[in-house]
């Protein structure tokens, strides 16, 4: 067990130990420890790690620790600068497990159901990779290659996110069979981009990778009126959401159905995109 | 002194004064000490190895891997249990470990100590099982006519209750099905305890369970000791509902420590917790109900048939509840119901708050809303026409001869004003933290409920309590073997205790099987009328024979002396003694409580086989976003027939966590079983009502009416919160949206896709 204090020590143990589990919050990990369902052999802590923590703001562009927590990201700081990215943190598990979870350990984790994901993959996030020998970089939506399974080389680390903070409302919603404290059904995540007129849409557990609603996307933002902020006509705005939908490819499982999960995402998105177009309509 | 005496009288409450938990703050701090944080020096881990089939047969088990693990101690199989080969509570029929087949996923098939958890786990993983797996027999419509999957028969119990005239027929008949998911009581304390081996070769088991008594019985049987040198000790339990009435790791435990002479200590983890206690019934039924066009009932017809899963388990009392009061609290002249409990390869099912109640109450009432719809009737109109009063008979024949408050519930409840207004913020609506619906998006629905049950144990049992009062310096001692699970027995035991005898000091001793005989079971809502009746009449007796003391001590008459203030007093005036001097020679009475004698049900379900009853309305306010299928509960607002409130505290905390778990059944909590398998066995995916889910609890009445027999009056109060809340809401959802909404939990899915498109 490495208890790192600086990036650095945790890069060496990594290199010498390059199978060796890494541990942030330990919201997902301890899960799967306490099920039996991995064992412990050598582990890297990462919490102690000053370079992990904090974030700061460079321009238009957002830079998030790997080990910023959920509890964090809700702070009214953030949410001003990535409002979607808090939401989506204010529905993540309890009050317990946000001020342990981190961003980083959201996205290693690589759980189609992974709730800040779809708002990374709509904000084209960018992460910082870090090994003892190198560091690169690496979208989101390339970091993450299927169900729980991402790029990271052995012997390497999540060292920060790099967001950009847009010009324009955001809205991020997520669907579960419980009011709180629940694993995403279906979760959406839609941000208005004026500077570049265009809605980007990010979606969560209907798909084994990070997905955005690209046609739904080319398609509304070309609809949209940029300049004079008239409200698009209702069919719009359905066809968005039906694009939204037939983008997603869900599958069946205990915790919903894929045909539920494609309904969600077309309620969601048609919900969202009125959202956002009414404060539009209203500022 | 005054000052002194009166500080004292506050720290010492009477009864229906609002007495605190002693356990509430250490539970929420973190420091109460649950029987999973039991530990000793020398101790070793314990641990289970369990089928991960549904049904197979069992060729055969090499334990010599796992013999060969460093650090392990014992491996035990089958072949190891020193007594009887079963266990259960009403028959049985329960492997202590499986033999050649097993029967339900999770089943124990051997038992492993080692020094640590980790070669606990690893010899768990050698031993080399070869099953043969079985098609499971999953369906309960199929169990009776399938051939048996054990050598008892897949029938556990059928009734079939005929009463009344059985040709009637009513001018309006409402028709339906209806059909019940499995609840898990979802305890926070996964099972736990410890077993000590004792020189005189018997065994010290410190454990969390609901009932001292018939553990140390059942242990004792399948470890082939006399009773006596079974000690049982109840351990810190972290919630029961029913789900610890029947024996999980307490022979393995024995076992173990017996084989190795040393403590032994097991704790189930949650995945294993969820097949390793038996969960509430799944239930399958239809109605028919039969009116005249003024709304009068005339006739009930209706087929039960609940899953029991694997084993009987208290299945038989179980399918007896579901079906005595299969058709709610209403006067029915005329009624059919045949209930039956079969055995599947699902899941055992066995006791759970509300106890077979719960499931016929979710049906009857929707009936009676569908009736009401039927006839052009207000519901609560139809429901106050038909409800059962003092003097009535129930569908058993049974006349009511104790209290029935019923009219008074429904009334109360329902002429409550609500306080619910609508709410804006995302996060108040349907979805919650997810934020998915405006307020155009929600639809607002209310409903009414009625539901009861029976008190204590029913059918002919035995029902007893034993208690004894030792009174000395003034301060009473208190032996009783009542499983303090969470719903304030310590509390009541010390305010019937302070009422009686007028004692500041009482002293309520850990509960255990030494010392004392059984106290019964902590179900049924029957712990305060038993247990609390037990205590108050050994400190009668100890108040009888100090004053009888006193009286001929000082030579006055013992009528003429009162306790009171930790003083004795006569009326008269002339002499008052302290308390503390009076018992300086201790005075003690040991009392067997026994409530009315009770009968079998004959072979038409009719007798007198129940004692008391409780009655309890919900009303729900629900809002659903009907287009995701989400839905929150706004307001819920309950009156309940409690006989006498004796903690308001702990009365208020039982109507609202019995109808959280109402809540829970409405709307979110399934265990899901799929080919006999739990795919949902953690709390990530078997969802409970979190803050943003369980509404404030208005509580509109309380009714009080003193029921004969019953201690100071006092009914049970623990059942009745979970038997209407689950219909109200259930209801409510109805009325939002239309639907006929013929299961629970109601799934989004079940709004969205109503017609089953998913």
């Amino acid at each position: 067990m490495t208890i790192a204090t600086s990036l650095e020590d945790a890069c060496a143990a990594l290199a010498a130990e390059p199978g060796s589990l890494v541990l942030a919050g330990g919201t997902d990990l301890m899960v799967e420890v306490n099920r039996g369902s991995r064992s412990v052999e050598d582990v890297v802590a990462l919490n102690r790690i000053p370079e992990l923590a904090g974030w700061h703001l460079t321009g238009d562009e957002l830079r998030l620790g790997a080990g910023v927590t959920f509890a964090e990201i809700c702070d009214p700081e953030i949410a001003a600068l990535v409002p979607a990215l808090a939401q989506a943190a204010r529905t993540v598990g309890s009050p317990q497990i946000r001020n342990a979870a981190t961003i980083g350990g959201n996205i290693a984790t690589a759980s189609p159901a992974g709730d800040s994901i779809p708002v990374l993959a709509a904000l084209d996030a960018v992460l910082e990779l870090r090994s003892a020998e190198a560091s690169r970089e690496v979208p989101v939506t390339e970091f993450i290659t299927g169900v729980k399974a991402t790029c990271l080389m052995p012997g390497e680390l999540i060292e920060a996110v790099r967001v950009p903070v847009l010009d324009g409302p955001q809205e991020f919603c997520k669907v579960g069979p419980r009011n709180a404290m629940v694993i995403s059904v279906a979760s959406l995540a839609l941000l208005v981009d004026r500077s570049a007129r265009r809605i980007r849409v990010g979606l969560g557990s209907v798909s084994p990778m990070p997905l955005r609603a690209t046609q739904a996307e080319d398609h509304v933002s070309g609809h949209l009126d940029w300049d004079n902020g008239v409200p698009p006509r209702l069919e719009v705005v359905r066809e968005f959401a039906e694009l939204v939908a037939s983008s997603a490819s869900p599958i069946d499982d205990h915790r919903g159905s894929a045909a539920y999960r494609r309904h969600a995402v077309r309620v969601l998105a048609q919900r969202s995109l009125t959202r956002v177009l009414n404060r539009v309509s209203s500022s | 002194m005054t000052d002194l005496a009166t500080s004292k009288r506050t720290a010492a409450p009477r009864i229906g004064e609002d007495t605190p938990r002693p356990d509430g703050v250490p539970k929420v701090a973190g420091t109460f000490a649950f029987s999973s944080d039991l530990h000793h020096d020398r101790m070793l881990w314990g641990g289970t190895l369990r089928s991960p089939h549904p049904s197979a047969r069992i060729r055969s088990v090499d334990i010599s891997a796992a013999v060969a693990v460093t650090g392990v101690h014992a491996v035990l199989t089958n072949e190891d249990v020193p007594g009887s080969l079963t266990y259960g509570l009403e028959h049985r029929d329960q492997p202590v470990l499986a033999a050649d087949v097993v029967r339900y996923e999770g089943e124990p098939v051997a038992i492993v100590a080692a020094d640590n958890p980790e070669a606990l786990r690893m010899a768990i993983d050698a031993i080399a099982v070869d099953y043969e797996p079985l098609d499971p027999l999953v369906d309960p419509d199929l169990a009776e006519r399938a051939d048996p999957i054990h050598p008892d028969g897949n029938l556990v119990r059928r009734i079939n209750l005929i009463h009344g005239d059985q040709d009637v027929s009513g001018e309006v008949q409402v028709e339906g099905t209806y059909e019940v998911g499995m609840q898990d009581q979802a305890f926070l304390g996964p099972e736990s305890g410890m077993a000590v081996p004792a020189e005189d070769g018997g065994i010290d088991l410190y454990v969390a369970t609901q009932w001292l008594h018939s553990d140390r019985d059942q242990v004792a049987d399948c470890l082939g000791l006399d009773p006596a040198r079974v000690r049982l000790t109840l351990s810190g339990v972290g919630g029961a509902f029913g789900a610890r009435e029947d024996l999980s790791l307490h022979v393995h435990l024995c076992m173990l420590a017996l084989h190795t002479r040393r403590p032994v200590k097991m704790v189930y983890s949650r995945e294993e917790s969820f097949h390793g206690h038996v969960h509430r019934h799944p239930a399958r039924m239809w109605f028919r109900h039969h009116a005249d066009r003024d709304g009068t009932i005339v006739r009930v017809e209706s087929r039960l048939v609940l899953d029991g899963g694997a084993y009987a388990s208290s299945s038989g009392a179980v399918i007896a509840n579901a079906t005595c009061f299969a058709a709610g609290p209403y006067r029915v002249p005329s009624a059919h119901i045949d209930g039956a409990v079969v055995r599947t390869n699902n899941p055992p099912c066995g006791a759970m708050r509300g106890f077979g109640a719960v499931q016929t109450c979710y049906a009857h009432e929707a009936q009676m809303d569908r009736l009401a719809d039927a006839l052009g009737m207000d519901p609560v109109e139809l429901r106050l026409h038909n409800a059962l009063a003092p003097g009535d008979e129930l569908l058993t024949g049974q006349t009511i001869t104790g209290t029935a408050p019923v009219a008074e519930v429904i009334r109360t409840c329902a002429d409550h004003p609500s306080g619910a207004s609508m709410a804006v913020d995302p996060m108040e609506l349907p979805g919650g933290a997810g934020r998915t619906a405006d307020p155009e998006h929600v639809v607002r629905g209310e409903a009414f409920a009625l539901g009861f049950k029976n008190l204590l144990f029913s059918e002919g049992f035995d029902d007893f309590s034993e208690a004894s009062c030792h009174l000395a310096d003034g301060v009473a001692t208190i032996t009783s073997a009542c499983a303090e699970v969470g719903q304030g027995f310590v509390t009541l035991a010390q305010q019937i205790t302070c009422e009686v005898l007028g004692v500041d000091d009482v002293v309520l001793l850990p509960a255990s099987t030494d010392g004392i005989g059984s106290a019964g079971s902590t179900s049924a809502s029957r712990q305060t009328w038993m247990s609390g009746g037990a205590i108050q009449e050994a400190c009668g007796q100890v108040r009888v024979q100090l004053l009888e003391r006193l009286a001929a001590e000082h030579g006055v008459d013992a009528d003429d002396l009162v306790v009171a203030d930790g003083r004795v007093v006569s009326m008269a005036g002339g002499l008052e003694i302290d308390l503390v001097e009076a018992t300086a020679e201790p005075i003690e009475a040991s009392v067997v409580f026994r409530h009315a004698p009770t009968l079998p049900l004959d072979e038409n379900g009719q007798g007198d086989a129940h004692v008391s009853f409780a009655f309890s309305a919900h009303r729900a306010i629900v809002d659903v976003d009907v287009e995701l299928g989400l839905v929150k509960v706004v307001e819920l607002t309950t009156s309940q027939d409690v006989g006498r409130v004796l903690n308001p505290l702990q009365t208020i905390g039982q109507l609202e966590g019995g109808a959280a778990q109402g809540v829970g059944l409405a709307v979110m909590e399934e265990v899901l079983v799929e080919g006999g398998r739990i795919r949902n066995a953690s709390f990530t995916d078997y969802l409970v009502p979190t803050a943003l889910d369980m509404p404030p609890v208005e509580i509109a009445a309380l009714i009080e009416q003193a029921e004969p027999g019953a201690p100071f009056g006092a009914k049970g109060i623990g059942e009745p919160p979970s038997i209407s809340s689950t219909a109200a809401v259930a209801a409510a959802i109805r009325n939002a949206t239309g639907l006929d909404l013929p299961r629970v939990p109601v799934r989004p899915t079940d709004i969205v896709f109503p017609e089953g498109a998913a």
